[in-house]
């Protein structure tokens, strides 16, 4: 589904702060896979998402999504099969606008957002009972702007708003850093059960190695830009918790 | 009387300038300033079109036009070279003059004996109230299209470029051509209003956009007080403000004129008034 080739990356080029954040990287993401990244802080997780998701472009090497070259397109034209679930709950969403606007647009991601007015009641029943399987009480609220909800909320509806429309792959950036665990527990929970559901291939990168441990069928480990370790099957299922911990001593 | 019903034909002339501002300000989050340049544009195409006879239909959207390709421009200076917005509003501003005196040949042109859209469309007898009339159909047209266009799928694209642009983009909008075409309306709009004002006060001239900016601002920031006050959602209930936001701007203004305040402290009392609209929020929630 995802195939990294070669991926260099470097910041800085030529300057004294120069970083090599990827380093001549091979990854391949068969369809249907969750991998979860971990590794320290500039170790290149966040670098090789942000590659994959397009906001960032390689110095060399290509990537391929499901066999097509998009090595050098720009992040809105990966939005065909990308759906992006961001670290800052307050960046999956537009703020300003109701839940139902966003939940429009989301529901156009691979499609143009044409002149006409599509936020009909055939969609509003849609998007209603959509939001009821979240069991937040957030149905009868579609017309309120986005912006006076939680963290937690928020990031529980932008992970509904990535399978609106169709969707191939889904990108967690450390979806959970900024919620409460209860919120952060629940959040992770809904993301496992839409990958199921939807048969997503699926990026998480994460600090939390609880969550590394619970969730995700492959794990890799990254260091100074190169994979250090990629554990998956039924390796990665009977890893336990303090062998994870010691990946980091 | 007569007095108050000019300051609300104005008004109403404004509420292009106020509707751009709207646009670029409040849904894109941009500050563009290209305003007192594509202003004096709307109004110098449409003065030296009408003195060549050109036909209303065509006048139009010649303005409109005019008046995209220079937000367009101010756009792509912004997206494409990632030069501040305001800095590439002032260069294209700057740039307008010239382009504008060019236009218009000298600095100022009468209209005296021209068929204007007030004069051509003629629904009662009385100047001024037919004036009236006309500009109430126009701008309703206007705020129609606005309202309708900020309520499909495109106009929700646009207000989420201003709220979130990470999100957008991974939602498949290229946020620079959004930008670009965002900026190119709100200009068009602001044309608009130089194209109704010319027509109005029956000449054209070279200063008129000088900080005419100030007038889109103030009846946005009107508008905004009213809207968070009452919390308000509804897009078409924010641009019936927007516009009440332009007429009570220059209602304002014609009291101060009214009750004898030199005109040429006129940009100073506006300035002290948009400070008090913006400022007397702010300083009574500090108390609260």
């Amino acid at each position: 589904m995802i195939a990294l080739n070669n991926i260099h990356k470097t910041f800085n080029t030529g300057k004294p702060n120069e970083v090599i954040a990827i380093n001549k990287l091979n990854l391949q993401i068969t369809q249907g896979e969750f991998v979860v990244i971990v590794g320290s802080n500039g170790s290149g997780k966040t670098t090789l998402l942000n590659l994959v998701a397009g906001n960032i472009l390689p110095d060399a090497g290509s990537i391929t999504i499901g066999g097509n070259d998009v090595t050098r397109f720009p992040e809105y034209k990966r939005s065909k099969w990308i759906a992006r679930i961001f670290q800052n709950p307050l960046l999956g969403t537009a703020a300003d606008l109701s839940i139902i606007d966003n939940f429009r647009l989301a529901a156009l991601r691979t499609q143009s957002k044409g002149l006409i007015i599509g936020k009909n009641e055939q969609f509003k029943a849609l998007l209603r009972d959509r939001i009821a399987t979240l069991n937040m009480g957030l149905e009868d609220k579609i017309e309120q702007p986005i912006g006076t909800l939680s963290g937690g909320q928020r990031q529980a509806l932008t992970l509904l708003m990535s399978v609106m429309d169709t969707c191939k792959i889904l990108l967690l950036d450390e979806p959970t850093a900024a919620l409460d665990p209860r919120s952060a527990e629940n959040v992770l929970r809904i993301a496992d059960g839409l990958i199921k559901e939807y048969q997503l291939t699926a990026i998480l990168v994460t600090h939390n190695l609880k969550d590394a441990g619970n969730y995700g069928s492959r794990i890799i480990q990254m260091g100074e830009g190169i994979i250090l370790k990629d554990v998956a099957g039924a390796e990665k299922q009977n890893l336990k918790q303090n062998e994870l911990y010691d990946w980091f001593g | 009387m007569d007095f108050y019903l000019t300051a609300l034909l104005q008004g109403l002339c404004f509420t292009g300038i106020a509707f751009g501002i709207y646009i670029s300000m409040k849904i894109f989050n941009i500050p563009d300033i290209t305003t007192d340049g594509s202003y004096t544009l709307g109004g110098v195409v449409t003065g030296a079109m009408l003195t060549q006879n050109q036909p209303g239909y065509i006048i139009l959207p010649a303005v409109l036009l005019a008046g995209a390709l220079a937000g367009a421009l101010t756009g792509i200076i912004h997206t494409k070279l990632k030069i501040n917005a305001l800095l590439a509003g002032i260069l294209v501003m700057t740039a307008l003059y010239s382009v504008n005196l060019t236009i218009l040949g000298r600095s100022n042109l009468p209209l005296l004996n021209q068929p204007t859209l007030f004069s051509v469309v003629n629904l009662i007898t009385d100047i001024n109230q037919n004036s009236l009339l006309v500009l109430i159909g126009f701008v309703l047209i206007v705020t129609t299209l606005i309202g309708y266009l900020l309520k499909t799928d495109f106009g929700i694209a646009m207000r989420a470029t201003g709220s979130s642009e990470p999100m957008i983009r991974a939602l498949g909008v290229n946020t620079d051509r959004m930008k670009i075409t965002g900026l190119a309306i709100a200009n068009a709009l602001t044309a608009l209003s130089g194209y109704l004002i010319v027509q109005l006060q029956g000449f054209a001239d070279i200063s008129m956009g000088i900080g005419i900016v100030i007038l889109g601002l103030g009846s946005v920031i009107i508008a905004e007080t009213i809207i968070n006050w009452l919390r308000i959602t509804s897009v078409w209930l924010s641009l019936v403000l927007v516009m009440a936001g332009a007429v009570i701007f220059q209602f304002v203004l014609a009291f101060t004129l009214n009750i004898g305040v030199d005109a040429n402290l006129l940009k100073l009392v506006t300035a002290v008034f948009v400070l008090i609209i913006v400022g007397l929020p702010r300083l009574t929630g500090r108390q609260a």
